[in-house]
């Protein structure tokens, strides 16, 4: 049965200028974290694409910070939409993918594959390989997003609380798992593993880019489709299927683009945490929880707190690196508690 | 940690500045002392690795180096020299800021993405392999001493270094006693502590001392229960200095789970070492090695 909808009014964006303004905030942000790091540009080397020859900086503005400052863009958007996606399908304000372990399940997959990939009787063909840490981490992700939804209702059915502790617990094997990990590991296979521990953007290239936006375009599109749905989910899965939601397709495609989502990103970028929390929660408090707003501005909130936390990391210390789980924590622990604050009512 | 590109001018013409004050440097250091002077003044190199930084230093080719990784502790003159981080979390952007040429890496340095930037930058990157032998030294020496222009140097150090190895070796091997069974503590918390097992650096300096390391049975650096501790019954405690100074002193390290019950800690035979020093194996591998064979048979006649 197709779902009766128009009763609700047509999805929007708010004001058109709000969103141009957006979008320029967005693109400035861009151009002002490209313009900053520690070799410094000029702006001969902007240009230099359009040149035959290429000067002096222009590997490092265009091979190395204009991919690194979009992928912190694509991969913050990508976190920001899975957390609003994860907090709407659980309609849990604390149902974030890095407290619920789907991000760890992600990493602990991958590490896995680290330790173990090379003791595996059979061996992958050549073209696979840079594939399978993505793919890896990928399942894990996907892997504890299912547990969590089956466990959870199986377990404690209609409880958030139930399906809060699930998914701690879930975070704790994922956890412990990794620390076995790394103390089965080979000093070389630690060398890898650390990159997913702490997370880190230094890795974008065009090609991650590329596949990042991808990714995120798929999810934009799914969101446009799902975030109606969620609305109605909003107030109990009983309602949502009364105004004709199949629950359980909502669900399950749900759980496949959050797990898509954060698998991705910890593929590429390692564990990153707080984003996928905070940036559902700053767009409920400025803009209210339709979830029509709240989704699309996720991605755009997401995106440009991972784009602040990695400038900073990559700019305070040079010629060193920060990594950039300290700034993403630091930006949203007291944030999280001055929201905590504001809203407790609400929440309590 | 600021280097000389931060000034807002655009790169290029301040590498060039760089370069002139290097030439002028360069000149005077090494006018007729080096066959290579002049492209030893145009060479900047970047130092991912302790060990590595030392051998530049004992080459005399410390004037090359732009820059160094947080291991980078001796000489202490390193230490004032541009810091690149932690070894295993580079940044490539970083590093080319400081304009090198070429950057040494043990096979610590990573990720290796960002080693791949470097190379795709046009940087040479090279990864000296690291073992825990003194033949590997003078491998690395050799390698180093190529790379930067110093291979009569290094020709050098390697016979000064031979010369003191034997010495020191023959020294060691006259020692009539048994050997002592040492344990080798990494790191502590109040609950547990990390100790070396086999094909670790510090497994590898205690057979050159002629002693036994008490662990066996498994490889790396693993946090160890206060039971194995005991019955490891090691003679002597071995830690670094600054797991002693962590610590606060001698009697701290004797109330760690289990010590007490050890022949080490009744008869109190702790001995620290400088961790570079210790665990390094640079170009100070002789002095590590006499220095730690001294302490080790203090310890024993003193209990």
């Amino acid at each position: 049965m197709r779902i009766p909808f128009r009763l609700i009014p047509r999805a929007h964006w708010g004001n058109k200028w709000q969103v141009v303004l957006l979008v320029a905030i967005t693109v400035l942000a861009l151009a002002l974290a490209s313009s900053i790091g520690a070799v410094s540009i000029g702006w001969r080397d902007w240009l230099s694409p359009l040149q035959a020859e290429s000067t002096g900086n222009s590997y490092v503005l265009w091979q190395l910070r204009v991919p690194r400052t979009l992928l912190a863009l694509f991969a913050g958007g990508m976190l920001g939409v899975a957390g609003a996606l994860a907090q709407g399908l659980f309609r849990n304000p604390l149902a974030d993918p890095g407290l619920l372990g789907v991000n760890s399940g992600a990493a602990c997959a991958a590490a896995l594959t680290i330790v173990f990939a090379d003791s595996l009787p059979w061996t992958l063909p050549a073209g696979l390989r840079p594939w399978l840490l993505p793919l890896a981490a990928f399942a894990g992700a996907l892997l504890v997003c299912f547990t969590l939804d089956r466990v959870a209702r199986w377990i404690t059915p209609g409880s958030i609380a139930g399906l809060l502790l699930t998914g701690i617990a879930l975070n704790a094997i994922a956890v412990a798992v990794l620390g076995l990990c790394t103390y089965l590991s080979t000093d070389e296979q630690l060398r890898s593993l650390s990159f997913w521990t702490l997370g880190s953007l230094a890795g974008a290239g065009w090609t991650i880019v590329g596949v990042a936006l991808l990714m995120l375009l798929m999810a934009i599109w799914q969101v446009r489709r799902l975030a109606r749905a969620m609305n109605a989910l909003a107030l109990g899965e009983a309602a949502a299927a009364h105004v004709g939601i199949e629950v359980a397709t909502l669900r399950s495609r749900t759980i496949l683009i959050v797990a898509l989502l954060v698998g991705a990103t910890v593929a590429w970028c390692g564990m990153i945490s707080f984003i996928s929390l905070i940036a559902p929660h700053l767009v409920r408090t400025l803009h209210g929880s339709d979830q029509r707003r709240v989704l699309p501005l996720s991605i755009f909130f997401g995106g440009l707190l991972l784009l602040i936390a990695d400038t900073l990391a990559r700019t305070l210390a040079t010629p060193a690196e920060i990594p950039v789980g300290i700034f993403t924590a630091l930006l949203g622990g007291p944030f999280f508690l001055m929201l905590l604050n504001q809203t407790r009512e609400r929440i309590g | 940690m600021t280097s000389a590109h931060q000034d807002g001018q655009p790169a290029l013409p301040s590498r060039r500045a760089h370069l002139q004050q290097w030439l002028g440097l360069g000149a005077m250091a090494l006018a007729g002392l080096l066959p290579h002077g002049a492209h030893a003044a145009n060479r900047r190199l970047i130092c991912v690795g302790g060990a590595l930084t030392e051998i530049v230093y004992a080459l005399g080719a410390s004037a090359d180096l732009a820059g160094v990784d947080t291991t980078s502790l001796y000489p202490p003159a390193a230490q004032s020299l541009p810091s690149v981080g932690y070894a295993r979390t580079l940044s490539a952007e970083g590093i080319l800021a400081l304009a090198p040429s070429m950057v040494l890496a043990t096979e610590d340095a990573g990720p290796s993405t960002v080693l791949r930037q470097l190379e795709n930058a046009g940087i040479a990157v090279h990864i000296l392999a690291a073992n825990h032998q003194f033949e590997g030294l003078l491998q690395r020496i050799q390698k180093v001493g190529e790379l930067t222009g110093h291979a009569g140097e290094a020709t050098e150090l390697q016979t000064r270094l031979r010369n003191e190895w034997q010495m020191v070796r023959t020294n060691v091997e006259a020692h009539p006693a048994a050997s002592p069974r040492v344990l080798f503590i990494l790191s502590h918390s109040m609950s547990q502590i990390m100790v070396a097992g086999q094909e670790t650096s510090a497994d590898a300096m205690l057979r050159y001392a002629g002693a036994r390391n008490a662990m066996q049975g498994f490889t790396g650096f693993k946090p160890l229960t206060p039971e194995a501790v005991i019955a490891a019954q090691p003679d002597i405690i071995l830690l670094t200095d600054l797991g002693l100074k962590a610590a606060g002193s001698k009697a701290a390290i004797l109330k760690l789970p289990g010590l007490a019950q050890t022949p080490a800690g009744r008869k109190q035979r702790i001995v620290s070492m400088e961790t570079m020093l210790l665990l390094g194996f640079g170009p100070r591998l002789p002095l590590a090695l006499k220095e730690l064979d001294r302490s080790l048979q203090s310890a024993m006649q003193a209990g």
